[in-house]
């Protein structure tokens, strides 16, 4: 029977070209934009680390003076050194690394490549397990190496590509603004967008070449690189001594119990720094997960959830626009669908052949709008924004593609086809 | 023109006549805010730098290693660059209006001790800035070279707050006199920054753009009497005709390059390509603004013509009749668009109050402003005359019908 409504559908589409055609567009731009939006969006929104978001925390403490303190303020979003350490140090979760943005000169050993500046993560051991970071080649450093400001450097596979021509590279010496690394391992591919672990940076498309350790890194006075925010006689200091916040720190925590008695923890530290001098203000910490971490410092753009309800507003007058032009269309072949009651066709039948029509309207929709949908990220992509690059079509959305044409279609159809079907079967015979 | 006699038809049609009113409603919502966002958009655009934008190139280094002599390497550069045909002048500045990347804020107090910033300002500092730059003085003078200190003299010294190694003036915009003093003379006021360090200020300069962060004062900015160098994170800027811009670029770079290879270029642009960098997310999202625009209102104006044809075919008898009983071409033409523009009024009202509503929520999520109320009947005018030349094909097939139908059996 499907087979039959299907030929009938095709049929009635081809009699009245310019309508279908003219429903098709209209499917066809609405579900374009919508999807080419989504598609952003998704990747924007999406989790950098699936398996582990959930057991990574951002503490937040508030060191800063009384110099315009409001009451329930949020703390800053980084740490200090000293807190930092200190927090390291207490060893209260199962992982915890401090690290810091910065960017390093690396000068090729090969004199055909010029010297470049390539972005670096200071970071302390932990920051590979607990992001479970995957290694090509050797493997990370360990806490003796932290301890030990160790020369010795993690470089990404990117990197190892151009500097090495992608062989193992173990070993081998970095020269990084004229000091000299000894590289212990090689990255797999690792690339977590949002660039969640430090957002001052840049919060898309930013992949570090080099990781060293935070110590080795303060040792060499390698610049930094990211956010510092100072209060009273700061200035603009990333140093350990500044009252400054410039270094990011996360620990992971596995059962609620722990996350519980982390933000005691945190609590407590507070006072104590309180009792010390060191704070002035009250307690005032916060430990979010990775994704509320990512909702709080809003790293979807606002403009591109901008672009989305814009494109679903858009979505919405396309379909209108269908509704009413197969209502019309539908209405239209009254005669045609009273002979066929009166032949002994039930309601349901012709409700279901009017509704196979719309779906094959919004399948044909749904195919234009996915090659607008490749059109339109192939525009994002050349947009000058540092998410550009990440829009591509994957999987799910494809299928989300045709599911949203198709369903969209339908939902149009139901009005039209619950309309026409109601015809009578005698009357629309009489006239002719 | 009768209108009772479309109502009752359009009565008749209840349900495809709602559909096409509410399409109507949301593309005037949709429009209307649609190009509200556009002309913010051109509006930020449009921001004035302050400076001699066509005139001037930026240049940026980058040093391998640490460079004890960096003082004296910042001069031998700016002297050579002086050197070279077409250069009028030559700067070290430490952040340039609009280029994307904020290196320095002071948040400004009027009295020391005082809890809250008043203001939150851009901190320019370098060498030869404001002359170079090209912006206006209002009042007031620049600094003397006697006033410029150095910037790895003045960090130490604000740790410490030893005031022999920190400045004491400063020339702040015009923007940010009228903010702290409205009215009154801004020369010879003192400012408070950091910890309470006191600035008189000896100047007031004209428009002077932040580098990022526009939404916090665009022309928010301060200017201090500090040098630094380029691994201080300084730029070179060059100023000259608008018409030698390519090649003072080309020959300030080999000069730079022969005085010290050790150094990687991180940046090497006029200034024209810095505001057109500055700005290409916002012209890219106008350009998409546009294009959703276009196209909503093409399917609008498809779906409208799309509908009358339907009813025109449907009524063919009817009008048939009419015209047998002495309706002119011209009635049956003025019938139709009569029923259209009853349809996109109706559609344009609810579509005010729609247009009306989506901005109280992009005020609300975005922190936008409200819309000027000029958008609705532009709005609506620009859907009335859609609205009528979508519908005029169809209404002239309609016109073009004969009597003569009237008498044939459907």
């Amino acid at each position: 029977m499907f087979g039959y409504y299907l030929d009938l559908a095709l049929h009635s589409l081809v009699r009245n070209k310019a309508l279908t055609a003219l429903m098709v567009a209209a499917i066809a731009l609405g579900i374009g934009a919508s999807m080419t939006t989504l598609t952003v969006l998704h990747v924007l929104s999406g989790n950098p680390l699936p398996d582990a978001s959930s057991t990574l925390y951002a503490p937040q403490l508030d060191p800063r003076d009384m110099q315009g303190y409001q009451p329930r303020a949020e703390p800053p979003d980084q740490v200090t050194w000293i807190d930092g350490m200190n927090l390291l140090q207490a060893k209260r979760a199962d992982h915890q690394a401090l690290m810091t943005g910065g960017s390093v000169a690396i000068q090729p050993a090969q004199s055909a490549l010029d010297p470049f500046y390539e972005p670096a993560r200071y970071t302390t051991a932990d920051f590979f397990p607990m992001f479970r970071v995957p290694f090509r080649y050797g493997h990370a450093w360990g806490a003796s190496e932290d301890a030990a400001s160790a020369a010795v450097a993690v470089i990404s596979s990117r990197l190892n590509d151009r500097l090495f021509g992608g062989r193992d590279s173990r070993g081998r010496m970095l020269r990084v603004d004229g000091h000299a690394l000894r590289i212990i391992g090689v990255l797999g591919d690792w690339r977590p967008d949002p660039h969640f672990y430090d957002l001052n940076v840049k919060n898309y498309g930013s992949h570090e070449g080099v990781y060293l350790p935070l110590s080795t890194s303060q040792d060499l006075h390698l610049a930094h690189l990211g956010g510092a925010d100072c209060w009273g006689n700061g200035g603009a200091d990333a140093t350990p001594a500044a009252p400054c916040v410039w270094l990011q720190f996360w620990v992971q925590l596995h059962t609620q119990a722990q996350v519980a008695a982390y933000r005691q923890f945190l609590v407590h530290y507070s006072e104590e720094q309180e009792s010390l001098g060191r704070f002035q203000r009250p307690p005032n910490v916060r430990l979010r997960d990775l994704m509320q971490w990512l909702d709080y410092r809003q790293v979807v753009p606002g403009d591109v959830q901008l672009q989305t309800w814009l494109a679903l507003g858009f979505l919405l007058v396309c379909l209108v626009n269908t509704v009413g032009l197969m209502l019309a269309k539908f209405l239209r072949r009254a005669p045609e669908l009273g002979v066929r009651r009166a032949l002994g066709a039930s309601r349901r039948a012709l409700f279901v052949q009017l509704l196979v029509e719309s779906g094959v309207v919004g399948l044909a929709g749904g195919l234009g709008g996915l090659l607008l949908a490749c059109l339109g990220l192939w525009l994002v992509r050349r947009q000058p924004a540092d998410y550009a690059p990440l829009a591509h079509l994957d999987g799910a959305m494809l299928l989300l593609t045709f599911l949203l044409a198709v369903g969209a279609s339908l939902l149009a159809g139901v009005l039209p086809a619950w309309r026409a079907c109601r015809v009578s079967p005698g009357l629309q015979l009489k006239g002719h | 023109m009768e209108i009772r006699p479309i109502l009752s038809t359009l009565l008749r049609h209840k349900t495809t006549a709602f559909l096409l009113i509410v399409q109507i409603a949301l593309t005037c919502a949709i429009v209307c805010n649609a190009v509200f966002l556009i002309h913010q958009r051109l509006q930020r655009m449009d921001i004035p730098s302050g400076i001699a934008e066509h005139q001037l190139l930026q240049i940026q280094f980058a040093y391998v290693g640490d460079r004890p002599d960096a003082y004296a390497q910042a001069q031998a550069d700016l002297a050579t660059l002086r050197q070279i045909a077409g250069v009028q002048a030559v700067a070290l500045a430490n952040q340039l209006p609009l280029s994307g990347y904020a290196m320095s804020n002071s948040g400004i107090k009027l009295r020391p001790n005082q809890q809250h910033d008043s203001l939150e300002v851009a901190s320019y500092y370098g060498q030869n800035l404001l002359a170079t730059l090209g912006v206006r003085l209002l009042a007031g003078r620049d600094f003397r070279s006697g006033e410029l200190l150095d910037y790895k003299a003045v960090m130490p010294a604000l740790h410490t707050n030893d005031m022999t190694h920190l400045p004491h003036a400063v020339i702040v915009s015009q923007a940010v006199a009228a903010r702290l003093w409205p009215g009154q003379d801004a020369l010879g006021k003192t400012i408070y920054v950091g910890n309470d360090i006191p600035l008189q200020v000896i100047g007031v300069s004209g428009p002077l753009a932040r580098p990022d962060d526009l939404q916090n004062g665009p022309q928010y900015s301060i200017v201090y009497p500090i040098r630094l160098t380029a691994t201080e994170g300084g730029s070179y800027v060059i100023r000259t005709a608008a018409r030698d811009r390519k090649q003072v670029l080309k020959a300030a770079l080999v000069a730079l390059q022969r005085l010290d290879p050790n150094r990687i270029v991180l940046e090497k642009r006029t200034y024209d390509e810095v505001r057109q960098s500055f700005f290409g997310g916002d012209r890219a999202m106008a350009g998409m603004l546009a294009g959703v625009i276009a196209a909503m209102l093409a399917i609008t104006a498809l779906g409208i013509a799309g509908l009358a044809s339907f009813w025109v075919a449907q009524r063919r008898r009817t009008i048939g009749i009419r015209r047998a009983l002495g309706a002119t071409r011209g009635d049956i033409l003025r019938y139709f668009q009569t029923e259209n523009f009853l349809l996109a009024t109706l559609g344009i009202a609810l579509g005010m109050g729609l247009a009306y509503g989506v901005n109280l929520l992009l005020m609300q999520h975005y922190e936008l402003p409200r819309m000027p109320s000029i958008y609705l009947p532009a709005g609506a005018i620009a859907l009335w005359m859609i609205g009528q030349l979508a519908v005029l094909v169809p209404a002239l097939r309609a016109a073009a019908v004969p009597p003569v139908v009237a008498t044939r059996a459907s």
